[in-house]
């Protein structure tokens, strides 16, 4: 509690419950600074960026776009599924995903 | 009137607003001049006094200035159980990253092993390799491999090399240097052995955690692992250091024309940079005798310098004894939340 959670209340951005893990992803995939990864992602989602941390809105979209939400929703995408929808979304390559199209013969 | 500050160690002082501002002024003098970078200007130091002046038991960020939140160590703070800042809750590591990223909030996570060292891995890299296989189907998040350099499990007597503090107390000092070079080319080997077998079954990336507490041949094997990743894999690659400044238990060590000894974060950030490190975290070590005032300024002012000459994100380490964070076990979630404000605000870092 003393940091994890301490650090995600004072200034995260709440990954799944918003959208902070697709900024993540940006961060890590592109080396994207903050700002240029907030807005990479807002663009994407067709969201300001303020909205990225929004719960409310990010909890509808991201079932819309069903790329993995926080809590269990029968039928939703979740774990593989979902990193394969960000990974089409974000326009990047996820590494579990890539292996998941080579098993199948995709690519 | 006083209000409520901690010591280093955590424990809780009251101190009054023109010792807390004295306080500022020198922890980011003491930096400046240690690091030879530029203090946090007056409003800096007014804003930081406002934030460790705050009524409130916590606080924190404007809306807007929200940062992201990676987590180094892996699930070990859910299920180590051996005296490490663990709970010792008996669940898998895949729960523990799934607590993580469905009850925690984190926007990245890690799989670990229980050591925590990259050198006691190799044997079980088939079962890490299973874990992480398994991992990779249930999360949504990014989930790093993470492990510590640590270059002294290559000393004796946990290691094959000579032990360079012995060599130099024998006054053997050609003996300590090539204990350090062997034992960085072993660890360099070994690093690469367990990322490129991780990577070869999905695993998405490597947090190379701890980088350079055994000094700067740690560092120099990290970085040289990190080259070959990023040359031969398509793996992410966080780098977080051990401390502020890079021990020269060698001394002479270069990457790429830099000599590793001694480099503070915004020196050290350009030579991970040209390694290829994709995320890299700074850290500055607490103080546990002085006030989190002094230690919080000190912090922000090393972390502001490697922000503004990074050119990749920069995920400042903020544990427990790093990043303006009191050195106790269980911090106290006041000056944590005033630290990941003031790093974020002020420092404006990429996240933490």
């Amino acid at each position: 509690m003393g940091m994890p959670i301490a650090h995600v209340m004072a200034s995260g951005m709440q990954g799944i419950r918003a959208a902070g893990d697709l900024v993540a992803r940006m961060q890590f995939a592109k080396r994207m600074r903050l700002k240029e990864a907030k807005e990479y992602v807002a663009k994407k989602l067709g969201v300001d960026v303020i909205e990225l941390v929004d719960v409310e809105t990010m909890r509808n979209l991201r079932e819309e776009l069903d790329i993995g939400v926080v809590t269990s929703v029968p039928g939703a995408a979740t774990g593989i599924e979902a990193k394969a929808r960000i990974s089409e979304l974000l326009d990047i390559p996820i590494a579990p995903v890539e292996r998941l199209k080579s098993k199948m013969k995709l690519e | 009137m006083e209000y409520y500050c901690r010591l280093g160690d955590g424990h809780l002082i009251k101190m009054t607003k023109e010792e807390m501002k004295n306080s500022i002024e020198a922890g980011t003098n003491d930096a400046a001049e240690r690091g030879e970078i530029p203090a946090l200007s007056d409003d800096e130091q007014e804003f930081l006094l406002d934030i460790l002046c705050n009524p409130n038991k916590n606080v924190s960020v404007e809306p807007g200035n929200e940062i992201v939140v990676t987590h180094d160590i892996g699930t070990i703070r859910i299920d180590g159980d051996q005296g490490n800042s663990g709970v010792g809750i008996p669940v898998s590591r895949l729960a523990g990253i799934l607590i993580h990223e469905r009850a925690f909030g984190t926007d990245t996570m890690e799989l670990g092993h229980i050591d925590y060292s990259f050198k006691p891995v190799k044997p079980i890299i088939f079962q890490e390799q299973q874990t992480i296989e398994r991992v990779n189907l249930l999360a949504t998040i990014l989930v790093l491999y993470g492990a510590m350099p640590n270059l002294g499990l290559y000393y004796y007597p946990d290691g094959p090399f000579n032990n360079p503090s012995e060599r130099f107390q024998a006054g053997d000092v050609a003996g300590a240097l090539e204990a350090q070079e062997k034992a960085a080319e072993h660890a360099h080997r070994d690093m690469v052995y367990i990322m490129k077998n991780l990577w070869d079954v999905g695993c998405e990336g490597v947090n190379f955690d701890t980088t350079a507490a055994a000094g700067d041949a740690d560092f120099y094997a990290t970085l040289m692992a990190t080259e070959e990743l990023k040359r031969d894999t398509g793996l992410v690659v966080e780098m977080g250091m051990a401390a502020e400044n890079v021990i020269g238990i060698h001394g002479s060590i270069e990457y790429k024309g830099t000599r590793l000894a001694g480099l503070y974060p915004h020196e050290q950030v350009k030579v991970a940079e040209k390694a290829g490190v994709d995320v890299f975290g700074p850290v500055c070590n607490t103080n546990t005798s002085r006030d989190m005032a002094w230690n919080m300024a000190r912090a922000v002012t090393f972390v502001k310098a490697c922000v503004e000459a990074s050119d990749i994100p920069i995920h400042v380490n903020m544990g427990m004894g790093v990043g303006g964070t009191p050195m106790f076990e269980t911090p106290a979630t006041d000056m944590v939340t005033r630290a990941s404000k003031a790093m974020a605000e002020i420092a404006k870092v990429d996240g933490i």
